[in-house]
């Protein structure tokens, strides 16, 4: 049996964490506010980004520049994009998990794997596992910039030019909801048609271009920005989920604690009052001794 | 060409959707010099560099700065897609000039690293300044 101190003390480090929880919640509510502008911001541009391109593509050879060859798949890049920091759920380990099966299709099929990945998280899980990385960039969830997609997206680009890998997959969580996220894996080269929803049911604009300066330069400077705006994109959707997920750990791990704050009260109420019987009952126990 | 009367002007940057309107005139900085566009244009495919952005409405024309980027014309429609871009009543011209001087001061220091990044800073500024003064 406890003793009404330990008892106390366990009330008051419970409703503690539950402060603590409480507050977490609210930051990452703030924080993913401000994420989910942004990304409600580069929507627009994305998609009209992949409007124009599509339309390019259309009347484009793939000779044309280095990023639109098309190769037999001999490597594979994955790109895994995770979070630094955890209590947020299953928002890593669905993304790990789901990772973890690709590369599994990707062992069966034969094809060579080369591994980069975004997140502490990730990178933590793949050294355990004793899994070769080539990339890692961390420090990135909660304060994706655009240069950071920059930064990745020119790695890529170039490794895909050299011809060290033959194609690139990305695997993050997509932001569906304030309660949903949802792994999503994306093929980022090599560009195939090119598709979004509204590509397929209107061309955006039809006809043969006028290109100024060439259409070579066009698409030296469009294509890598391609791969920014899409890197850009995930990590931003990643952000946002992360935050999403972390909101609804704390939501829970704070109602958890009221139950239990709920819980531990009544039996320190009980032993309370257990302690002051048993000092009755041994008072009348005394004078009835005494009345003898 | 058919008809068109109108022109669909979409501006946009990674920050955000800045213009979507009709209107009916465009004049825009491509990389190879000004243009011009009007309803029934020629498909037409540009890249944009530092400059401006005037289009005609009714009887107003406004000014918008516009930071490189990628211009895609048809016969109804202009959509700008730029690294950044500013109307001209939203250019902060207190920075602009500031810019101007520090590029300006850098710039004579002819340090050879950053040449080229004072340089487009330093045409970035006074293509903000211009326009801002413009729409005064």
């Amino acid at each position: 049996m406890p003793t009404l101190r330990d008892i106390r003390k366990r009330l008051k480090a419970i409703q503690s964490t539950k402060k603590i929880t409480a507050a977490m919640k609210m930051v990452a509510a703030a924080k993913m506010r401000k994420v989910q502008d942004r990304m409600l911001n580069f929507r627009p541009y994305a998609q009209r980004m992949e409007l124009v391109l599509s339309d390019l593509a259309k009347v484009s050879e793939r000779q044309i520049h280095p990023l639109l060859d098309l190769r037999p798949k001999k490597t594979v890049e994955v790109i895994v994009i995770t979070s630094d920091r955890g209590l947020c759920g299953a928002f890593n380990t669905n993304i790990l998990k789901a990772a973890g099966n690709y590369i599994h299709t990707l062992q069966k099929e034969g094809v060579a794997l080369s591994l980069s990945v975004v997140g502490r998280k990730a990178r933590d899980y793949f050294r355990r596992r004793n899994v070769p990385r080539r990339q890692a960039w961390l420090g990135l969830s909660g304060k994706v910039t655009y240069t950071n997609a920059q930064e990745i997206a020119g790695d890529l680009a170039e490794n895909y030019t050299k011809e060290t890998v033959d194609e690139i997959v990305v695997i993050y969580n997509e932001f569906k909801s304030l309660i949903a996220q949802k792994v999503t894996i994306t093929k980022l080269l090599p560009i195939g048609a090119i598709e979004t929803e509204e590509a397929r049911k209107e061309p955006f604009m039809g006809g043969d271009f006028l290109y100024e300066p060439t259409r070579e330069a066009i698409f030296e400077r469009l294509l890598p920005k391609y791969i920014e705006i899409q890197i850009y994109r995930a990590l931003l959707e990643s952000s946002a989920a992360e935050e999403a997920a972390r909101m609804a750990a704390m939501e829970n791990a704070t109602k958890n604690c009221s139950e239990l704050i709920t819980k531990v009260t009544l039996l320190a109420n009980k032993v309370r009052q257990a302690s002051i019987t048993k000092e009755l009952m041994d008072i009348v126990g005394g004078v009835e001794a005494l009345k003898d | 060409m058919e008809k068109e009367s109108k022109l669909k002007l979409d501006i946009v940057t990674p920050y955000g959707l800045i213009f979507s309107e009709d209107v009916e005139e465009v004049t825009c900085t491509g990389s190879e010099g000004d243009f011009g566009v009007l309803p029934g244009h020629e498909f037409f495919f540009t890249t944009l560099k530092i400059g401006m952005l005037s289009y005609k409405k009714g009887n107003t024309t406004k000014y918008v700065f516009v930071n490189w980027g990628y211009a895609e014309v048809g016969p109804d429609k202009v959509m700008v897609l730029a690294d950044s871009a500013e109307k001209s009543e939203d250019i902060d011209v207190e920075r602009a000039k500031a810019a101007m001087k520090r590029a300006e001061e850098r710039l004579k220091k002819a340090e050879e690293f950053d040449f080229a990044r004072s340089t487009s800073s330093l045409e970035r500024a006074v293509a903000r300044v211009q326009i801002a003064e413009k729409f005064r």
